[in-house]
């Protein structure tokens, strides 16, 4: 599309079809037809000055940064253009800074009256530095303003949540921050206020916190601000306005060091910057990648670093002291020989090792390879959730191996006419998934249905359809669509988007790849955690190898056999256990030992039976970044880099390969990474694994290939009878982690966390009525069966089937998981607990 | 001539009959016998007439309404919406607010002919908040003519129908520019939108929509009865047809005077008992403020589309303010920009900034702090603003000061001069700019 046109015999350039030929400053290029001036411009190395301005929001022109000249058939037009609204044409002539006087004229003039009013703050300014006002002015502005009157002045800063400040003054009101909430977000949590000069982004509640300077967390329609994207703005705020609250005067940008990388914290794997000072994470950026991100990211992903630097970070090795009881801090040799001798020992009756789904590929490689041949076993899962034998068939027979060009992309989510989210709420579980689904929506009219319990704010904001379904009835409704919903799912190009909640409900993945198979419709599973995808490649699954290879084939595993350099017939044969069984039997005391890697046992199908097996095990060694609940009852404590200190890759759900360098070189001890631990205790235990860093690892991969023999029938699991509600004040449970809810990456953030969506249970009004409550009340949810805990939370009336409650996951009043024992289709009991909290 | 002949009482030919703004009065002084008529031919012969007859908007821009018109898809896969801008702000313009307190039926009936030649059936009337007492005359012949079936279901039993509309607007000068119209009709904050989509492609809700000017549409049921040459038989061949002029200022009789397009100040100030109390012109906006001034000079300039423009400003709304020798054209000239500084709706950075720096230069510059070189600033913000801006806002805020130096340049020297009398008389401060 470009510069490098070709040209004919005569030396002229060719136009395709669906291209225009225009001439800027004298140069002839060729444009696709619709594309704006300020871009062609761009292409050729012309940069025209800008400030409302942004490729991906809707074109306004308001800031009249851009004006350039322009000639149609001939005749100019009588007044300067703005180049950031004004397609090109074909024969068209555009002059810009660099030809007219007139143009030039116009942006020196536009750049003095933007400054009239922007106050000379800069040296204190966060954006000092990297600010597009600031460059722009010097490369496109008068020296001296002529400007000797007063000033507008507003208060500053004002809070427009917990994590965005705004300064008034140095707006320029460029919309972009509006633009972007508006359109990409879908949160129109700020607007333009007042008019003329007096002109001011604000919230609902701005004249109120002008007034009290107290916090702004209420929307123009008075909803609380809850923004998950509201960083962004920060972001492409050409000048200081929008702050970070935790990044602001924190330092300059020209004393950062900036690290491209990727986003530890889903599984969309998001290109970002991280930018350090002096062994510190300053902030996050993100990065433009227009196949994944484009040039968004959400505020996790953003925020969400301080727990690197967290107060119990694992910075020195520990070895539980027989004698006390107590961990004690140990040399790396003494550390490592005690784990080496307990897991050595330990393995005679079998040692099961839990690894995280947090882990890069090269980390979940170095487990998958250590449980085989330093432990001699195939009990490995990387799913530290609710997980299922059909979800392990679902996964081998529909995911493994599938990549961008072969399965789902991004992009094929923007191009599908059709899309079905299948236990997966994209805004809290993949953000930037829900960012493009909105995007297909808005841009290419792609309809998206949502198979849930009730209309979520994701289903609104994706101009979506609700297909609603009780907890549990999920394949059901799958298998019986409607007929004009499956014709649409039928069309080229449709995609189905199952999230790992599926594994929660019998039955689900078998009629999602069902649904799949009849429609022709393509097929994406989307994990929440970074490192689901990678894991699942390397193998760290009961009974799959790395590299696409099962267990149960002996070709496959003679062929590993020989890339590791084994003896024929050294590894396991029999398939190993999943992280249920392993639990089960390490409770049942059947196990030597258990190597866990980066596990909350919160998150686990039975958080009490997990401390059962931790406590049951002969043997535990955890290798973790901060103090755990499994640390502590560890005997051996290994700590281990965090994603910022460690290179390596991620695999995202598209699986497509993220590689990333170190961006943050800590000197204080906790920066190994996982399968560099792992090597040293292999050598320990007489074994190679050739992952001394994340490279060799990377290279061992190479070497033994990816062969992508597993096969397996999709699943054809029967959905489980559903609980009968044998009381009426029992309930369906619909349930999921909120992207928000103090999750271990969120640890202290608290500008993040206010900015976390208000905790409640919802339910219609009749399943309300029944039980007695009413909106805003606080209700009481406890599991079914006896025993359990129970959690508080104030009561929203929704759209769910009648006897259907849903609750978010985690967040500051409980944890379902924890709490009560239950997930996504239990039965709960639903009482009254006094009014308001 | 006597005075009479030069007057053309068309859309004010009922404004002096009792009760003229009742239903009754309208139907005996031949009111709604254009609606039969019109309903009995095709849209298209209609949008034809409209192009005949050379009807030019009256909302200050003067583009054929007919074309306009012809914007309309011919079909109607969409909801299409007709919108009368009654939103009358431009300062001095006084017309469609005395039309429709005196004959609010005969934009009733132009609403009505005008939704059906563009297939419209839902008509909104945006009038300025402002002016509760001729929204409630509205809204009450609105009901009347509803009760007589020349609105709703089924008018007049041609099987077209019609909802009509009175909507308040809630005091911002720049919800009359068509776009922040609708903007603002749809319960956002009223700003120009970007163009294209041109309204006529995507306006109301993003529909098909045409905004006209109440005086635009209360002309057409004229034409409808009397023809397209009838409607030619006064004012010029690219301007024709009779015009409300607003008089404002110091002449004897202010007030609305319907002539043919084309009639000139001395012409208008004959009607309107000349200047007040004798004491000369100094000089007049020929169409609101956002059109540049003219001088005594410009007397015989013919008020047309042509005429003005020729003469260097715009016809725009032919709202005259007369202002004699008596008035400062500074202190004149600071007040319209303070005007415009309260208006500006603040999306674009020329019109929001430079407005605000105008009027502090201005009001400087009157209370005796100026220099010479705050003129030549004036005139490069002037030129920093005029067609750098979204929409017109910011070119009619201009207006004043260039005319205004253009033709009274002395006045602003003399405004330095005697800061600068003051000036030599203190003593200077210690460090520059450090004196206030
Ligand atoms: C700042 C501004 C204010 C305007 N105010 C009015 C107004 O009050 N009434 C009006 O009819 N047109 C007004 N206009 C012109 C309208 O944008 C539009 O041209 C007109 O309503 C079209 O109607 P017409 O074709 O019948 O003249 C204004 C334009 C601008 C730029
Ligand atoms: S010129 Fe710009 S600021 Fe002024 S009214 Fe128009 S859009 Fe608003
Ligand atoms: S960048 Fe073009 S108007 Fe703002």
């Amino acid at each position: 599309m470009t510069l490098a046109a070709d040209r004919n015999h005569e030396g002229e350039l060719e136009v395709p079809e669906g291209y225009v030929k225009l001439t800027i400053d004298g140069l002839e290029v060729v444009a696709p037809q619709g594309e704006l001036i300020i871009r062609t411009a761009e292409r050729l190395g012309i940069q025209v000055p800008r400030f409302c301005d942004h490729p991906l929001l809707d074109p306004a022109g308001a800031c009249r940064q851009c004006l350039v000249e322009v000639e149609m058939g001939g005749r100019p037009m009588p007044k300067p253009q703005a180049s950031c609204t004004v397609p090109v044409a074909d024969g068209m002539v555009v002059k810009t800074q660099h030809t007219s006087p007139v143009a030039d004229k116009a942006q020196q003039g536009v750049m003095e009256l933007l400054l009239i009013n922007h106050p000379l703050d800069c040296p204190i300014c966060d954006k000092g530095g990297e600010c597009p006002l600031q460059n722009q002015a010097m490369s496109n502005g008068r020296a001296e303003s002529r400007f000797v009157d007063t000033k507008r002045t507003f208060p500053k800063p004002l809070p427009i949540s917990s994590q965005v400040l705004l300064d008034r003054e140095r707006c320029v009101l460029c919309q972009r921050c509006t633009r972007f909430s508006n359109e990409i977000a879908g949160d129109p949590f700020i607007e333009l206020l007042e008019r003329g000069a007096g002109q001011q982004i604000g919230t609902s509640a701005t004249a109120a916190i002008a007034d009290e300077a107290e916090s702004a967390a209420n929307t123009i329609e008075g909803k609380p601000f809850q923004s998950y994207f509201s960083g962004n703005t920060i972001q492409i705020c050409p000048v200081g306005a929008l702050t970070s609250a935790a990044y602001r005067f924190r330092s300059r940008p020209f004393d950062l060091v900036s690290t491209p990388s990727i986003c530890e914290g889903c599984s969309s794997g998001c290109a970002e910057r991280v930018d350090t000072r002096r062994g510190k994470i300053m902030r996050k950026l993100a990065s433009n990648d227009p196949e994944v991100n484009e040039e968004w990211i959400c505020d996790k992903g953003r925020f969400s670093f301080p727990y690197v630097a967290a107060a119990d970070r694992v910075l020195r090795p520990q070895v539980r002291n027989a004698e006390t009881g107590k961990l004690e801090d140990a040399s790396w040799t003494e550390a490592l020989r005690v784990a080496a001798e307990g897991l050595t020992a330990a393995r005679e009756r079998g040692v099961g090792v839990l690894a995280s789904g947090r882990s890069t590929l090269e980390d979940a490689y170095a487990y998958s390879k250590f449980a085989r041949i330093a432990l001699r076993t195939n009990d490995i899962d990387f799913r530290a959730r609710a997980h299922s034998a059909e979800e392990l068939d679902f996964l081998t027979a529909k995911v493994l191996g599938t990549n961008p060009e072969t399965g789902v992309s991004f992009a094929s989510i923007e191009q599908a006419p059709a899309v079905l989210c299948v236990a997966l709420e994209p805004e809290d579980e993949s953000p930037i998934v829900f960012l493009r689904l909105r995007k297909a929506a808005r841009k290419s009219g792609t309809k998206v249905f949502h198979l849930a319990s009730w209309t979520s704010p994701a289903v609104t904001k994706t101009f979506g359809t609700l297909l609603p379904a009780v907890p549990g009835e999920e394949p059901k409704e799958l298998d019986h669509l409607d007929s004009a919903v499956r014709d649409q799912l039928s069309a080229p190009g449709a995609v189905l988007l199952v999230g790992e909640r599926a594994a929660e409900v019998p039955g689900l993945y078998s009629a999602v790849a069902r649904l799949a198979e009849s429609t022709g419709a393509k097929l994406a599973w989307i994990p929440r955690r970074a490192g689901e995808r990678g894991a699942l490649e390397a193998g760290a699954l009961p009974t799959l190898l790395p590299g696409g290879r099962a267990v149960a084939d002996a070709a496959a595993r003679t062929e590993l056999e020989t890339a590791w350099g084994l003896e024929a017939g050294a590894l396991p044969t029999e398939q190993g256990k999943d992280t249920a069984d392993i639990l089960r039997a390490a409770a049942d005391g059947e196990l030597g030992g258990l190597l866990v890697g980066g596990v909350d046992p919160d998150d686990l199908p039975d958080p009490a039976l997990a401390r059962t097996a931790l406590r049951s095990a002969g043997f535990v060694v955890s290798l973790e970044v901060r103090h755990s609940a499994v640390t502590e009852l560890a005997d051996v404590v290994l700590p281990v880099a965090a994603a910022p200190e460690k290179d390596g890759s991620f695999v995202n759900w598209e699986g497509r390969h993220r590689p990333f360098e170190i961006a943050l070189h800590r000197s204080d001890g906790a920066t190994l990474p996982d399968c560099r631990v792992l090597d040293t205790l292999a050598i320990e235990m007489d074994a190679d694994l050739f992952t001394q860093t994340p490279k060799a690892a990377t290279e061992d991969l190479l070497r033994i290939g990816y062969a992508g023999t597993a096969v397996a029938a999709a699943p054809n699991a029967q959905p489980s009878e559903q609980p009968t509600r044998s009381k009426p004040n029992q309930a369906v449970l619909a349930t999921w982690r909120e992207l928000l809810d103090g999750g271990s990456l969120q640890a202290d953030e608290p500008a993040l966390a206010g900015t976390a969506r208000t905790r409640c249970v919802r339910m219609s009004a009749n399943t309300a009525t029944e039980a007695g409550l009413r909106k805003g009340e606080l209700a009481v949810l406890s599991a079914a069966v006896d025993g359990g805990g129970e959690v508080r939370l104030p009561v929203e009336i929704a759209d769910l089937p009648d006897g259907v409650v849903w609750a978010p996951g985690g967040g500051e009043f409980g944890k379902i998981r924890r709490d009560l024992g239950v997930g996504h289709g239990s039965l709960v009991v639903l009482r009254g607990g006094g009014s308001q909290a | 001539m006597t005075e009479v002949d030069k007057l053309t009482p068309v859309l004010t030919k009922r404004w002096l009959s009792p009760n003229s703004w009742t239903l009754r009065t309208y139907e005996q002084l031949e009111g709604y016998t254009a609606l039969p008529k019109a309903l009995r031919g095709s849209p298209e012969q209609l949008v034809q007439l409209v192009k005949d007859s050379g009807l030019r908007g009256r909302g200050g821009a003067g583009f054929p309404a007919g074309v306009k018109w012809s914007f309309m898809p011919p079909n109607e896969d969409k909801p299409h919406y007709l919108v009368i801008n009654a939103d009358e702000g431009e300062p001095g313009t006084c017309k469609d607010i005395p039309l429709m307190m005196a004959d609010p039926h005969s934009l009733i009936e132009g609403c009505v002919i005008a939704s059906y030649a563009m297939r419209a059936h839902h008509c909104f009337i945006y009038v300025r908040g402002e002016v509760p007492h001729c929204i409630r005359r509205l809204n009450a012949a609105v009901a009347e003519a509803y009760q007589a079936g020349y609105l709703g279901k089924n008018i007049l039993g041609s099987g077209f129908d019609l909802e009509l509309v009175v909507h308040a607007g809630a005091g911002a000068y720049i919800c009359g520019e068509e776009t922040a119209l609708l903007d603002s009709l749809e319960g956002r904050r009223g700003q120009p939108r970007l163009k294209p989509p041109f309204p006529a492609a995507a306006g109301l809700y993003a529909q098909p929509t045409t905004v006209n000017n109440v005086e635009t549409i209360a002309s057409v049921p004229y034409i409808v009865n009397a023809g397209a040459d009838w409607f030619r038989t006064m004012g010029s061949e690219k301007s024709p047809g009779p015009k409300i002029y607003s008089l404002s200022g110091h002449v004897e009789r202010p007030g609305q005077y319907e002539a043919p397009l084309g009639t000139t100040l001395r012409e208008l100030l004959d009607l309107a008992g000349g200047m007040k109390d004798g004491i000369p012109l100094k000089f007049w906006t020929p169409g609101g403020s956002s059109t540049p001034l003219f001088t005594a000079e410009h007397l015989d300039v013919p008020l047309d589309f042509e005429g003005a423009a020729e003469a260097g400003s715009m016809l725009g709304t032919t709202a005259l303010q007369i202002f004699n020798e008596t008035v400062s054209v500074p202190w004149a000239v600071m007040k319209w920009t303070e005007f415009y500084k309260h208006e500006s709706c603040g999306k674009c950075t020329p019109c929001r900034e430079g407005t605000y720096w105008l009027t502090q230069i201005l009001q400087r510059m009157v209370r005796g702090e100026g220099t010479e070189t705050d003129i030549d600033t004036l005139l490069d913000v002037c030129d920093n603003v005029l067609g750098r801006s979204f929409c017109a806002l910011g070119d009619g805020a201009v207006s004043p000061i260039t005319s205004g130096i253009k033709y009274f340049k002395d006045e602003f020297l003399a405004l330095c001069e005697s800061n600068r009398a003051k000036g030599a008389s203190q003593t200077e401060p210690a460090l520059a700019g450090a004196g206030s």
